[in-house]
């Protein structure tokens, strides 16, 4: 039996501790959430059937429960990137917010492209604005000693402002009060998965579930490569491990934490291609909202693992789905007990992680004492 | 005289808009000086906004929300004590939750009980802090300079303003003077020295938080109460962070720190006049520049080129007695 060496949890197998752990901090936070339903009046389990009839009970609901996954895998693996050189990029909001203007400015300037050249260069657009716009928190954090938690919340309230400001005075639509831009021309939208399997013959129900799907599970694979499989990868999480072992190895750590921010920054980026290029069709506001913090939740309740990311997606993109269907068929609660949810989680698989450690090292050594 | 109208009216906007982030900012002050870093100041505010309003809501006193504000701030830094001091948890993973929990609890719970879409109901003047009308105000006002300043600066807030105003040489005081004060810094910055002392690190950081708690349920009290009449869906809308920043700002400092928060209520202020106003000589100011000029400063000030802000060297880091 393989167990974990260090940390607060060291001596217990580590299957407890990678899956079992994981699973007691999300009953625990689903239990406050029963109780916060309790609180209002309503049936917690009548919550729970609706939300998972609203979540995979026909095929649209399905192909929306993927289609909210694709932003949680993004913004989750942006955070876990970044985890694993030991920062926090609490900044995957903004990082998603610009990397809509570098998706919105390919699309609407760069139209002359033919499809199979402005979805590659979409996806640029995305990764390198969203990168960017990490790059001031990283060179800070990396060079000038200030704290990236602190710089990428100042980026956050930055980039609404700039924004707001882009999309009202310049980028708008002229002669329209909207704060958008024009539509993206045809060829600058990625297919949606249902007109793809109509054009194979399979008849699926329309949803927003489109072609960056495919790209965010490519993404998974690629931070999994990274994180573990290359010299770059091998570097950041040593930084993440131990600044001065790093050091100590021939490895500068400030020039991981601006890689580490990059890749994060990158991935968040890449986030706004399911939602502009996807559904939404052209560049408009607040089109974010949320996702960037989801992500936190997301890689904490994954794990920092990509498959756990997408499988801490998947759940999150449940909730979203099934929770839209809970404020059609019970009026009183609103897709907001998500975000309950949500923080809930963050705060037992994050902040508490380690709080039913002892009641587990209780039960699983003193049974395997015996 | 016009010119001086105009600036008596945006020095007074300053200070009401000032209020609640100095309140936050104060109550950062004594979390992170002890050594756990605070980024669920927005989430304690927009708690006790929505508890205050709800409360004030149903009893009609102003003193009862005051009360629940507190009373719900207070829970919320005792759930961030738990799991930062208690359980060593990472303190801005456990800040981020109680901000998007509470951000998605006052949603959820004004509507089913209030049904409103996420508002409380609007409150009457009884249920609210009024203005405050200094004796000799009315009078005053028609003399010259003085009237204006006297009338219109100082008299007409309400209670919490200047609560929140009086509460800065009150912090500074019990930072720098008491036993507390010096116990609370200590620990912030050297908790073994703490410890060796024979005083209990973790018993000073909840009481820490426990002064975090009741700062920031006045100022979201504040904002529900005094400057609104009742809770609008996140109301706070940053302004948690903005205090945060104003903290850094002031490297930690009361003093400093309260003149950050006026500097950012002031931009505030002046980000509202400016709203369409063509400013001689320079044309329209983007409006979002002056609203995001409180983040670009911190920022600036972060990397270094405007002095250095040099946090609590224990800060963020729980504290083990024994290894």
């Amino acid at each position: 039996m393989t167990t974990i060496a260090t940390g607060p949890a060291a001596g217990l197998p580590r299957w407890a501790v990678l899956a079992l752990l994981p699973l007691l901090n999300l009953l625990a936070a689903f239990a406050v959430s029963g109780l916060v339903v309790l609180l209002i009046g309503e049936d917690p389990w009548r919550v729970v059937r609706i939300l998972l009839w609203g979540a995979f009970g026909f095929e649209e609901a399905i192909g929306y429960t993927l289609f909210y996954a694709t932003n949680f895998i993004f913004t989750g693996l942006a955070v876990a990137v970044a985890f694993h050189c030991g920062l926090f990029n609490i900044g995957g909001e903004g990082q998603a917010y610009i990397g809509g203007l570098g998706v919105a400015l390919v699309c609407l300037h760069l139209d002359f492209l033919p499809f199979a050249l402005i979805v590659p260069a979409a996806v640029v657009g995305a990764a390198l604005f969203g990168a960017a716009w990490a790059f001031v928190p990283a060179f800070l954090q990396a060079y000038r000693g200030s704290h990236v938690v602190i710089t990428t919340i100042m980026f956050n309230f930055i980039a609404a402002a700039l924004m707001v400001y882009l999309l009202v005075n310049v980028m708008s639509e002229p002669g329209s009060m909207q704060p958008e831009t024009r539509a993206f021309p045809p060829h600058a939208r990625l297919p949606f998965v249902h007109e793809i399997l109509a054009t194979l013959g399979i008849e699926v129900a329309a949803s927003p579930l489109n072609l960056s799907f495919v790209w965010a599970l490519l993404c998974s694979a690629f931070v999994w490569l990274f994180i573990w499989h290359t010299g770059a990868g091998y570097r950041l999480r040593t930084v993440g491990f131990s600044p001065p072992a790093a050091l100590y190895g021939g490895i500068s750590p400030a020039r991981q934490v601006v890689v580490a921010m990059l890749v994060s920054g990158a991935l968040a980026g890449c986030m706004s291609l399911n939602e502009l290029m996807g559904v939404q069709h052209r560049l408009l506001l607040e089109f974010s909202a949320g996702y960037g913090f989801a992500g936190i939740a997301v890689a904490l309740m994954g794990r920092g693992h990509p498959a756990g990311i997408v499988l801490a997606s998947l759940l999150f993109g449940a909730l979203y789905q099934g929770g839209a269907e809970l404020s059609f068929e019970i009026p009183r609660i609103t897709r907001d007990m998500v975000v309950v949810i949500q923080g809930l989680v963050i705060l037992f698989a994050g902040a508490l992680e380690y709080l039913f450690v002892p009641a587990l090292r209780a039960a699983l050594l003193r049974r395997s004492a015996s | 005289m016009e010119s001086l109208t105009l600036f008596v009216l945006v020095l007074d906007s300053t200070l009401r808009l000032s209020a609640p982030l100095l309140l936050a900012a104060l109550a950062g002050l004594f979390s992170e000086r002890s050594g756990i870093i605070d980024i669920g100041l927005e989430g304690k505010m927009l708690g006790a906004a929505f508890a205050a309003a709800a409360t004030a809501a149903l009893t009609g006193s102003p003193w009862a929300g005051l009360a629940a504000g507190i009373v719900a701030s207070v829970l919320l830094a005792l759930v961030h004590g738990y799991a930062c001091i208690t359980h060593r948890g990472n303190q801005v993973v456990s800040g981020v939750a109680l901000n998007i929990l509470v951000s998605g609890l006052s949603a959820v719970l004004g509507i089913a009980w209030f049904a409103e879409g996420g508002r409380t109901p609007q409150l009457s003047a009884e249920a609210r802090f009024l203005p405050l009308e200094w004796p000799g105000a009315a009078a005053l006002r028609e003399v010259p300079v003085v009237g204006s300043l006297y009338g219109e600066l100082l008299s007409g807030h309400n209670l919490i303003v200047y609560l929140a105003f009086l509460a800065v040489p009150a912090v500074v005081f019990v930072l720098y003077r008491t036993r507390f004060g010096l116990r609370l810094r200590a620990a912030g910055e050297n908790p073994e020295s703490v410890d060796t002392a024979g005083i209990s690190v973790p018993g000073l950081r909840y009481r820490a938080v426990l002064c975090t708690g009741v700062a920031c349920g006045l100022a979201g009290t504040y904002l529900s109460l005094a400057q609104s009449a009742g809770f609008i869906r996140d109301m706070t809308a940053g302004k948690g962070y903005i205090a945060l920043a104003a903290l850094i700002f002031g490297k930690w400092r009361p003093v400093p720190a309260m003149l950050a928060c006026l500097l950012f209520g002031f931009l505030e202020a002046v980000a509202i006049r400016l709203q369409g106003a063509d400013v001689p000589g320079v044309g329209q100011v983007p409006v979002q520049l002056v609203q995001a000029l409180p983040y670009i400063l911190t920022v600036v000030l972060l990397a270094g080129f405007i002095g250095r802000a040099i946090p609590p060297r224990a800060l963020g880091l729980p504290y083990v007695k024994e290894r």
